[in-house]
């Protein structure tokens, strides 16, 4: 048994050492990383880098942080994490005055791996002061043109008409009982000692269903339920909702932006919340991010901010359905 | 383990919105059926696992009801309806070789080798050197099942099949 294991181990080797993606596959994603820093550059959005670690972390709870040791400035040596987005480093450039700025780097997510989850992936993510989340949703879309290279279907829709079309709940509305009943009916099943959460029940029916739904094309889904903000500002609308949006192409997620919560005290107190939350769920507690908050303290220019994943763009830009495909090393091969 | 019936997975897709929960979509054939089912979990959960395991046993005799088997290593015997080995029993010849999943120590399935040798009991006279126009006609083998083979086929020879297709494959010299 164990002689076969090693020959098998040998022979994965053997071709393992080789790109998962072929040279055509690189080619196109070079090709879309030269014509998005050509978008910028026309449009006088700044390309900055910020740091890839840092002592701080998100701290939502469905996002996991790898973390590292790290032996700063020839002191001890301190933990740091390796971020799950750029986004706020650079709300700390904002708060400094620097104007729209964009950023192409990687990001780290523990735990998500799988046919459009990598580790380790390229994100896209730019901050465009005075804009809301509809004004950017427009400059994301003349994007979208400009890599696919076609104008392509767009709708648009909140995430309450995106969930009616799927079967006729109101995500704000239906009772927990009712959001229940229709996931299992899609086939959910939740352990006995599971709480049926409402965000989680509306992540799967949203993700399973109302996403597969969708179908060829672009579409922006947008207003999202308060409880599902992360940084993005809530509007007191009734009910109120969370001024987020997010873009599907042929029915994958794509992108996600906020028009983005600056106020540095209702920060704090998501910070917290999610602290709580964490604690709960038996999570390891993140550090909170005090440079942020003083950013914010200091003052965010209104903007909105996006981030976009640029595997998954490029993915189905060469009709690829798994992003492996675009990947020179995926992390079985890194 | 799946509402009570062994499964084995046979698709096991991460789901994740970005910023929300982690799901794996698992289609999974139940083990006793045959059947193929879709679920999906939160990530990270655990489902009972199932005390399955395929060995191979030789195949003894039908007793008119059951099938019985023999571990040819530890001389221990199993037996199984109609349910169980339900079209194996097309392909079981005595003596031979066939693989039985276990769950708890008792057979749930039943598969025959891929290839047989059975011989031919009833067939219609052979066309004697008609080896290449691909016609074919009904013949009987010694376990009872039909099957189509080419003409030249007669009574009594042995002939080798594939289980997965019920195909003829060749002759067998003796």
């Amino acid at each position: 048994m164990n002689a076969i294991r090693t020959s098998n181990r040998e022979a994965q080797l053997d071709c393992d050492w080789r790109p998962s993606a072929s040279f055509e596959a690189l080619r196109l994603r070079a090709r879309g990383l030269a014509l998005i820093r050509a978008f910028f550059a026309e449009r006088d959005v700044l390309e900055v880098e910020t740091p890839a670690m840092a002592r701080s972390a998100a701290s939502d709870v469905h996002i996991a942080s790898l973390s590292t040791i790290c032996h700063a400035g020839g002191g001890a040596a301190g933990q740091f994490y390796l971020q799950t987005s750029p986004e706020f480093a650079m709300k700390r450039l904002l708060a400094a005055g620097s104007g729209p700025i964009y950023q192409v780097c990687r990001a780290f997510r523990d735990a998500e791996s799988g046919r459009l989850h990598n580790p380790e992936f390229t994100l896209l993510e730019w901050y465009r002061p005075g804009f809301d989340h509809h004004g950017l949703m427009d400059e994301l879309d003349t994007l979208m043109n400009r890599v696919l290279g076609c104008a392509g279907t767009t709708r648009r829709l909140t995430y309450r008409d995106a969930f009616a079309a799927y079967g006729g709940l109101d995500p704000f509305e239906a009772s927990t009982d009712a959001l229940l009943t229709r996931a299992e009916d899609a086939g959910l099943v939740l352990a006995a000692d599971c709480p049926a959460e409402r965000d989680m029940l509306l992540d799967f029916l949203f993700s399973q269903g109302v996403q597969a739904a969708f179908g060829d094309g672009r579409v922006y889904v947008y207003d999202f339920p308060a409880s599902q903000a992360a940084l993005a500002r809530v509007r007191a609308s009734q009910p109120p909702v969370a001024e987020r949006f997010e873009l599907f192409l042929n029915g994958i997620e794509i992108a996600n932006g906020y028009h983005e919560l600056a106020d540095a005290h209702e920060q704090r107190q998501r910070f917290a919340a999610d602290g709580v939350a964490r604690k709960r769920l038996g999570l390891a507690q993140m550090p909170v991010d005090e440079r942020l908050l003083a950013a914010l303290a200091h003052g965010l220019p209104d903007c909105a901010g996006v981030a976009v994943g640029l595997d998954r763009l490029f993915m189905i830009a060469a009709g690829e359905s798994s992003i492996q495909a675009m990947m020179a090393f995926p992390i079985t091969r890194a | 383990m799946i509402d009570n019936d062994p499964c084995a997975i046979i698709e096991n897709e991460f789901v994740k919105p970005g910023k929300g929960q982690a799901f794996n979509r698992v289609k999974f054939r139940n083990l006793k059926t045959g059947r193929v089912i879709e679920r999906t979990f939160k990530s990270g959960e655990s489902v009972e696992a199932a005390d399955v395991v395929e060995v191979s046993l030789q195949y003894l005799y039908n007793d008119g009801t059951e099938w019985h088997f023999m571990d040819q290593e530890s001389f221990e015997q199993y037996t199984a309806g109609k349910d169980v080995v339900g079209d194996a029993a097309s392909w079981l010849k005595e003596q031979d070789s066939c693989t039985v999943t276990l769950w708890n120590g008792t057979p749930i399935l039943v598969v025959p080798a891929n290839f047989v040798n059975l011989t031919v009991s009833n067939t219609d006279p052979g066309l004697r050197g008609d080896t290449a126009s691909g016609a074919t006609k009904p013949a009987t083998v010694e376990t009872g099942a039909t099957i189509k083979v080419p003409l030249f086929v007669e009574e009594g020879e042995l002939i080798k099949i594939d289980t997965r297709t019920g195909e003829y494959v060749s002759r067998v010299k003796e």
